[in-house]
């Protein structure tokens, strides 16, 4: 009864695992660009629940340090790949990775 | 629960600061560089000459002056231990300085880019941060730093890998690198987070006394581990992370391909060294491992199967951009198998194996992009006839390659022995993997052979045999990267030594 009243660690870690495993599917199934990159930031904030859980239950302050950072380079990283999908766009007329397949076997 | 540091504390804290500055000079020296080659492109815009590559080289040929210094300084951590100075580390900034101006030299050669680009802008810029980059992933000492310097060599990587805007298969390139690259960081970070559950640490030695102290769980161990290779086995792009490679390296204007293959693959190799030699514990531990699998099996697993993918993927390509790309993955489980043996032999074998891949494979796409100049093309089968009308360029190709198959007299050969005789001091555990190595060379000794094959035994089917010059500069720097290869091939001691000496990772070595 304990375990679903007070809100410990593992409930952390179990929203995070969920967010991995939401990320990763949208990663494997998705065609659109965009989509996959969303993906991609929920695996990143999976890692931030996880680093930020730790750092509570361990009592140190590195997690927190590497969430703070992780959040800085999804940012960067968003901004590099938005900036070569609208390229992408240009040229292919098509954001649909499957239809962008001019290097081939 | 966090109190406000006292004066005191302050104040030691600021003079670590102070005294961890004057151990990061070639960092500093190449961040300004960085920034200057912006201003000189801002101040020369719009014109095409070559005052900014050679700003570049200059630059960089400068900077190792300051790692040469630093040979005095003693190993160790600093910054509060997010950063290390050893031996190791030395040896692989003068790697990625040394290949950075190879890059900046074979990208002078290359013609696609006057027709692909108005101005070089920051691409200079872009190849000098990819070297900050990639000295800052060989000397971190903590999880934060790993992730922060990988994340700079990938970004750089992408906008390099996409720099012909216009042109669809370098957007393409840079698409897929990106979507693989953005993933496997991802599920890096997601293995981090892991093992900082686990440890309370991020420090690579901290953690790995935590766990020598503490024990931990094996299960989340294992799963910890595997999503860090994911993100380690992708920069150095080995099977089953390789997806991306092939494509990426057809895409990618030539010289960056010849950079990323090179440089970033030795990037990951040290992350790999670094991270699974310290951090990871292995052997002698009270806890079993599931079913007996640590990151050890893990790695032998992803080195066969990276030799046996790559060499036979290799046999049908007829592009010879994504023939070396397959080539590649073959050598990405060579250096695995040095990496595997864990010894001191073993991290020299590899060492000296990352400096001959870097004289061979930059040396072999110095000659494909002059020939592509030339003929406008990289398939094969252009390739019928130019012995005759590119002695040189034959020539020198026919070397690397040989070199590539790992065939005397050299300096691929000497690597190959390095690592195989490794494996085999290691006494009998790990003769099978020895023999995969050596059956897939034999292997590789057919696809490299096509080249010279077709250059020098088929004929032309344009019955053209006028003799095409590279010019004289281009020659020279072949015929160098040449007789190079050869040379150490014979005369390898210096490079062995060199090898050997930087073997040490925070002043241990391994036994």
């Amino acid at each position: 009864m304990e375990q679903l009243t007070t809100i410990g660690l593992n409930h952390y870690l179990t929203i995070s695992a969920f967010l991995l495993g939401f990320g990763l599917f949208a990663v494997m199934t998705r065609k659109n660009a965009i989509v996959i990159l969303m993906g991609v930031e929920l695996i990143l904030n999976a890692a931030n629940i996880n680093f930020l859980a730790f750092s509570k239950y361990n009592g140190g302050m590195e997690g927190v340090m590497f969430a703070l950072f992780v959040i800085v380079i999804a940012a960067a990283e968003a901004a590099i790949a938005l900036a070569i999908v609208i390229n992408i766009y240009k040229i292919f007329k098509s954001v649909d990775v499957s239809s962008i397949d001019t290097l081939k076997e | 629960m966090f109190e406000l540091p006292s004066g005191a504390e302050i104040q030691g804290i600021i003079a670590s600061l102070k005294a961890s500055v004057g151990l990061f000079i070639p960092e500093i020296y190449l961040s300004l560089l960085f920034m200057l080659l912006i201003v000189i492109d801002l101040v020369a815009k719009g014109k095409k000459n070559n005052l900014l590559s050679v700003a570049t080289l200059i630059g960089l040929a400068g900077s190792l002056f300051f790692i040469y210094q630093q040979h005095s300084l003693p190993a160790g951590e600093f910054f509060f231990g997010m950063y290390v100075l050893d031996e190791f580390a030395l040896f692989f900034k003068y790697f990625f300085v040394l290949s950075g101006m190879l890059a900046v030299i074979v990208t002078m050669a290359d013609e696609q880019f006057d027709r692909e680009v108005k101005s070089m802008g920051e691409y200079y810029a872009l190849i000098v941060a990819m070297v900050i980059g990639m000295i800052m992933m060989a000397s971190s000492a903590d999880l934060l730093m790993i992730f922060l310097s990988m994340e700079l060599v990938s970004f750089t990587a992408y906008i390099l890998t996409g720099y012909f805007k216009r042109n669809a298969r370098s957007s393409e390139a840079a698409l897929k690198y990106l979507v693989y690259g953005a993933v496997s960081s991802g599920l890096m970070v997601y293995g981090f987070s892991l093992i900082y559950g686990l440890t309370a640490q991020t420090n690579l030695l901290k953690i790995s006394a935590e766990l020598a102290t503490h024990g931990y769980d094996p299960l989340v161990m294992i799963f910890s581990t595997l999503l860090i290779l994911a993100g380690f086995g992708y920069k150095i792009g080995a099977v089953p992370f390789h997806f991306w490679s092939p494509d990426v390296y057809e895409g990618a204007p030539t010289p960056i391909t010849a950079y990323l293959s090179v440089a970033s693959k030795a990037a990951g190799v040290a992350l790999l060294m670094r991270f699974f030699y310290i951090a990871v514990p292995h052997g002698g531990h009270p806890y079993e491992d599931i079913m007996g699998i640590d990151w050890l099996s893990l790695l032998i697993l992803v080195s066969v199967a990276s030799m046996i993918y790559g060499n036979v993927v290799a046999l049908w390509q007829k592009n010879v951009k994504r023939l070396l790309a397959y080539s590649s993955i073959a050598h990405a489980g060579y250096l695995l198998l040095g990496i595997i043996v864990m010894d001191k032999l073993g991290t020299q074998a590899t060492l000296f194996y990352l400096l001959s891949y870097f004289l061979m494979n930059f040396g072999a796409f110095y000659v494909v992009i002059l020939i592509a100049n030339k003929t406008g093309s990289e398939n094969l089968d252009d390739y019928r006839g130019l012995g005759k009308r590119m002695p040189l360029a034959g020539a020198a190709l026919t070397v690397f390659l040989i070199s590539l198959v790992g065939l005397p007299p050299t300096l691929g050969f000497i690597g190959k022995l390095l690592i195989f005789s490794a494996l085999l001091a290691k006494g009998s555990i790990y003769i099978w993997l020895a023999l995969i190595g050596i059956m897939t060379s034999v292997i590789s000794l057919y696809y490299y052979m096509l080249i010279p094959l077709n250059m020098y035994l088929r004929e032309s089917m344009k019955h053209d045999e006028k003799e095409m010059s590279t010019g004289m500069l281009a020659q020279i720097i072949m015929a160098l990267l040449m007789i190079m290869t050869i040379y150490f091939g014979l005369f390898f001691t210096p490079l062995s030594d060199f090898a050997q000496y930087s073997s040490a990772m925070f002043g241990i070595t391994l036994h």
